[in-house]
């Protein structure tokens, strides 16, 4: 990790700036400016993929504070993200509350329902807590369930679509703005808030817990808030989810989803915003292929048609994790800052 | 009173199920201090294997045990070379992520090759239907009860009195101490593994036999991690113990809870789930665990 020969940091802010360079900067802006002009050259078909890769960004970035940056695990992510959507759902649904409030109020609700099932990681850590995730997400799934005169239960809930200062954000397009435009701001804050004090107790507190209580953080405290942040953006990609499909139902949430979140954030690589980005993008886009490749297989193979498609997601996504765990276990990120750090000394890249 | 008993008993035949899923856990977690989350994938497998095995191939009861634990003995060992042995002294994590890896491969090759429906083979087992009074005993609780007292018993002695049993304590409890006495950590891992397996294609076959095999079959899997947290994750005598508690405990809150619910109830499907919560906020170590002290 350096930087290229002639860069030099002269003050504290400029050691601490995200962006050195202003080549830094111009890459930024063209990426912005290519995001958001994607929708004059790109087909509704890649428009759906990008904004389900913006609502996976945000929901990974929250996992990410606070699995990758915390290290307490959650496998019960979907669930979270079902407390929002929910929330969202029948605020605008059966209230009649404009998207704008409801919005928030979704996220908030996510991050009372992360705090009540963040309790148990005061006592407990490692395989124990992800047990009660996992219990945290069947208990949220069957309460939609249960409640239901006002979730619609297995029925399901109509949504309206958002609209905000008079622009309803009904066509695909329109959507993938609203989408990039909260995922941009959610990357903003994700990578702002680990460089806070209270992310900087976090990373003490994934490293060793004990340690960190010793040093004076406050282990209760911190890993309640870790809960909370991480929950709230599983809230407004939940939100942001039911208001696309303009409809609630718990089969949005799968717990398998759940596991792909953790999946997306091995992929990408833990406790790194990027890495965040790259495995939501890595991973989404592998379902795609797998959706491109499984009727070719099927048509190849005929004998086992029916199943292929099915089973192939499955094998797919499960073999790609495997992988990454044995071969690349700090994920997509550090290939990438390695290649970086290749082509930065290039050609006389002769560094350990 | 009838209906009581009456869930009790279906209880203790759930209760059965889940220890033998919780026993095959226990295992690997015992030796190799890994979490196991594809267990329930094991007993899927076993159950299909199971039926291939009889039906298609239509051989005896015997050749089929012989069989299926051979698939799992070769399974145990190329899951553990292949997926586990990289990530010796990798974090907690690492390890989960890798068995739930597993559990989706082994469901997408048992939907692509068995194409995910239901197959049963009834008959083929012996059945063990007893009748008390009023209350019938379904062969699922009795020969549920003996195999998994049996496995039990089995494995009670083995992790007490072989060397390699030994071995595979003394790995659970410290790596470093195991390889520096000159123990093969490796063969130990090895070990734990096929047994596992073998645990759950036995338990497969036999749940195949009474109730027949499907695909959420697996889930049996995730809902045994109660019963192992509630038992104490090192405790073989636990799971089992645990595994009846909860078996019974879940079938008869869902018999008299699910009529005052709204939506129809469905407790027993999160009732195991409740559980985890509670046994983790009062009691982390479980009834028989070992309590683990943590040292910086």
């Amino acid at each position: 990790m350096g930087l290229r020969s002639g860069t030099f940091q002269e003050s504290y802010a400029q050691d601490m700036a995200i962006f050195h360079t202003r080549l830094d900067w111009g890459i930024l802006f063209a990426f912005f400016i290519f995001l958001f002009t994607c929708p004059l050259f790109f087909s509704d078909r890649i428009l759906t993929i990008m904004t389900m890769i913006g609502i996976a960004i945000i929901s990974v970035h929250g996992l990410n504070i606070l699995t990758g940056y915390c290290g307490q695990i959650s496998i019960g992510h979907a669930g979270f993200m079902a407390v929002g959507a929910y929330t969202s759902a029948i605020l605008t649904a059966k209230l009649g509350w404009p998207f704008w409030a409801a919005l928030p109020s979704a996220a908030l609700a996510a991050g009372m329902a992360g705090l009540i099932f963040g309790l148990p990681s005061l006592k407990i850590k490692g395989f124990y807590l992800i047990m009660a995730t996992i219990a945290a997400h069947f208990i949220i799934v069957w309460f939609i369930f249960q409640l239901y005169g006002l979730t619609g239960g297995a029925d399901g809930l109509a949504v309206p679509r958002p609209e905000i200062a008079g622009i309803v954000f009904k066509s695909k397009r329109s959507y993938f703005y609203l989408v990039m435009a909260t995922a941009c701001l959610a990357t903003f804050t994700a990578q702002n808030i680990v460089r806070t004090r209270a992310g900087r107790a976090f990373v003490a507190i994934r490293d060793n817990d004990l340690a960190a209580e010793v040093m004076g953080i406050n282990l209760w405290s911190y890993k309640l808030q870790a809960f909370f942040i991480g929950c709230v953006y599983a809230g407004v990609a939940g939100s942001l989810l039911v208001h696309y499909y303009a409809f609630a139902s718990a089969d949005l949430f799968p717990f398998w989803d759940s596991v792909w979140y953790l999946g997306m954030l091995i992929v990408g690589g833990m406790g790194s915003t990027a890495g965040a980005i790259f495995g939501a993008v890595s991973l989404k886009l592998l379902d795609e292929l797998v959706t491109i490749v499984g009727p070719m297989l099927a048509a190849i193979f005929p004998a086992v048609a029916a199943q292929a498609a099915a089973s192939l997601g499955l094998i797919a996504r499960g073999l790609v994790i495997i992988l990454f765990l044995i071969f690349e276990p700090r994920g997509l990120a550090h290939r990438w800052e390695m290649i970086k750090a290749y082509f930065r000394l290039w050609p006389f890249s002769h560094q350990e | 009173m009838t209906f009581f008993l009456q869930l009790v008993v279906t209880g203790l035949a759930l209760g059965m199920v889940y220890a033998l899923v919780a026993i095959g856990f226990v295992i690997i977690l015992k030796c190799s201090d890994a979490f196991n989350i594809a267990q329930g994938h094991f007993v899927l497998l076993g159950g299909y294997l199971g039926y291939t095995f009889l039906v298609p191939f239509g051989l005896p009861i015997w050749a089929t045990l012989v069989m299926a634990v051979g698939a799992a003995i070769i399974m145990g060992l190329l899951i553990e070379r292949l997926a586990l042995r990289p990530l010796v002294g990798q974090p907690v994590l690492a390890v989960i992520m890798m068995t739930i890896a597993l559990a989706t491969v082994l469901e997408g090759l048992v939907t692509l090759i068995w194409g995910g429906e239901y197959k049963a083979y009834h008959g083929v087992l012996p059945t063990l239907a007893l009748k008390l009074g009023e209350i019938s005993i379904p062969s699922e609780t009795s020969i549920g009860l003996i195999v998994s007292l049996v496995a039990v018993a089995i494995l009670m002695l083995f992790f007490r009195y072989t060397k390699i049993g030994l071995a595979m304590r003394a790995t659970a409890e410290d790596l470093q101490v195991v390889q520096s006495v000159g123990i093969r950590v490796t063969t130990v891992y090895a070990v734990s593994w096929v047994i596992a397996c073998v645990v759950g294609v036995i338990g497969g076959i036999l749940l195949g036999g009474v109730s027949g095999v499907m695909t959420p079959l697996a889930e049996v899997g995730l809902k045994a991690f109660a019963v192992v947290l509630l038992g104490g994750v090192n405790s073989i005598g636990g799971a089992i113990v645990a595994g009846i508690i909860l078996g019974v405990l879940e079938n008869i809150a869902a018999g008299y809870l699910d009529p005052l619910l709204p939506a129809g109830g469905g407790l027993a499907h999160v009732f195991p789930f409740i559980v985890i919560i509670i046994v983790l906020i009062f009691r982390p170590y479980g009834l028989f665990g070992l309590v683990r002290i943590e040292r910086i």
